[in-house]
């Protein structure tokens, strides 16, 4: 599967995925969630990590955020806006890159 | 390889990002937890000889360096007691045979593992391998952005064209590539073509490091030292590029201390979230702590656990935190914000490691070593004493050294 990884802009068709160099594991001596990339160790919170887990290059956000938005009950549009703007700010970082078919 | 690691924490929070969690104060990474990431050199050899290495001067031998299956024995430990990260470093860590059974044992234990290397012992086979092995990330060094300069810097022939070539080899095989710069006088005018550079090579980091200067690059000071004129440059050139290159290349910049009011925080802290393992085995609060005499390491060949030599032993407890500060640092405000800035700087330019960091405008010896930056950058030449096992060798002209 090709990748996109520069200026990405998230949108409700976006379909996102953390990169090769971003890995989003349990870390069980501390007990939470962390994302390991270059350089550094990033602690997600548990919002992020319930969307992280979401982004498997397949999903887009608007299904993503169906999923949240049915989960907790909670108003679709607010739930649609901070999870775009959590991931565009992962995306501006490098921690996200956005998957698309490979060119025919 | 990678003399920025003594003031880029290789891990960090970062606020803004509303992940810093695990670094927040108080957190288990505060207060001498197990450090999150771990610089492994595996090997001081190194085909370059580059002025700056971040090596000590008393290099390691091969002979010294720990065997394939100890090497195996730390990574397991390492990731049993919670470190995330392995960073393997050098010298040249693909000078070792075994770096693909290395990197394999890594990923097989669970660790995210990152290659910072010079990148001219690669071949596309060996680079397809270490990904193959589960290699996370490459760190490729570069010393300018043509061979003319490069080269010279290097201390090796050819060099730079084969460094192209293998960041070329690392993109395509889709592994991620951060270019690491270190910058100094005679080359901090290729900046922003080092910068393009980085954008051409489909880079997702630069490293734009300039040189701290102890070991190898405070015996070749004068001629490395920039102008301070260069550094005012250097920070507009950065500045500019991340705002234009936001999204496309992330840029690290490390500021040179000499230049500056405030010292850094270096490593974080002495023992307070990193730890590096010499060729030989030493644990070292960071790579260039064997310069301070009088402090004993102890190494994983002791009958001591990587953890307990971590937490116990004497070397990395005695700088640690700020009981340890003479004044200024005692009663200074931004004591638990550098924690004193650096020991092995203090010691180089004071003798004493407990003093304070003459970097620190406070530091009474802050206004001599300003003047002397400033004379060396404007009077001191510009040839290099290469890094090498006899201890160093002068540049004669168009010959590089050895």
């Amino acid at each position: 599967m090709a990748a996109r990884t520069r200026n990405i802009s998230v949108t409700g068709t976006s379909r996102p995925l953390l990169p090769r160099h971003a890995k989003l594991r349990f870390d069980d001596t501390r007990q939470r969630w962390v994302i390991l990339a270059p350089e550094r160790v990033l602690a997600p919170d548990d919002i992020a990590v319930e969307v992280l887990q979401l982004c498997d290059g397949d999903r887009d956000v608007d299904q993503m955020v169906d999923l949240l938005a049915a989960k907790y009950v909670a108003d679709r549009a607010a739930i649609a806006s901070d999870v775009i703007a959590m991931l565009q700010d992962l995306a501006d970082k490098g921690f996200l890159v956005e998957a698309r078919e490979a060119s025919a | 390889m990678s003399p920025t690691l003594t003031d880029a924490a290789p891990s960090r929070g970062d606020a803004a990002d509303g992940l810093s969690i695990l670094e927040s104060r108080k957190s288990a990474a505060e207060t001498f937890g197990i450090p999150l990431a771990v610089l492994a050199e595996l090997t001081h050899r190194c085909p370059l000889q580059c002025p700056y290495c971040s090596n000590p001067v008393e290099l390691e031998r091969g002979g010294s360096e720990l065997t394939t299956d100890e090497w195996k024995k730390v990574l397991t430990e390492l990731a049993e007691i919670g470190v995330l990260q392995i960073h393997f470093s050098g010298g040249e860590p693909t000078a070792r045979k075994d770096i693909v059974e290395l990197v394999q044992h890594a990923s097989d234990v669970g660790l995210y593992t990152n290659l910072i290397t010079s990148a001219v012992l690669l071949t596309r086979d060996k680079l397809k391998a270490l990904a193959d092995a589960g290699l996370c990330h490459v760190q490729i060094s570069f010393q300018g952005n043509e061979p003319v300069v490069a080269d010279r810097v290097a201390g090796l022939k050819n060099a730079h064209e084969k460094k192209l070539e293998v960041a070329r080899w690392t993109r395509e095989l889709d592994l991620p590539l951060t270019v690491n710069a270190v910058m100094h006088r005679q080359n901090l005018h290729q900046l922003a073509d080092i910068i393009q550079m980085a954008v051409d090579l489909d880079a997702d980091r630069l490293e734009v490091a300039n040189v701290q200067y102890y070991g190898w690059a405070l015996k070749n000071r004068a001629a490395l030292m920039p102008t301070l004129q260069q550094i005012e440059e250097t920070s507009r050139i950065v500045e500019e590029a991340e705002v234009r290159l936001k999204g496309i290349l992330a840029i690290d910049y490390v500021v040179p201390d000499y230049y500056a009011l405030r010292p850094k925080k270096c490593m974080g802290g002495w023992g307070r979230q990193f730890f590096n393992i010499s060729p030989a085995g030493k644990i070292l609060p960071c790579h260039a702590a064997e310069t301070i005499t009088g402090l004993d390491f102890l190494s994983v060949r002791s009958n001591h656990s990587i953890a307990w030599i971590w937490q116990n032993s004497e070397a990395f407890n005695r700088y640690r935190g700020t009981g340890w500060m003479p004044e200024p640092c005692q009663s200074c405000e931004f004591k638990e914000i550098d924690f004193g800035g650096c020991r092995c700087q203090a010691f180089a330019l004071t003798g004493d490691a407990g003093n304070t960091d003459p970097a620190c405008a406070l530091s009474p010896m802050h206004e001599q070593i300003f003047k002397t930056a400033e004379t060396e950058a404007s009077h001191g030449g510009d040839r290099f004493i290469y890094r090498n096992f006899a201890g160093g060798t002068v540049e004669t002209g168009g010959e590089y050294g050895s």
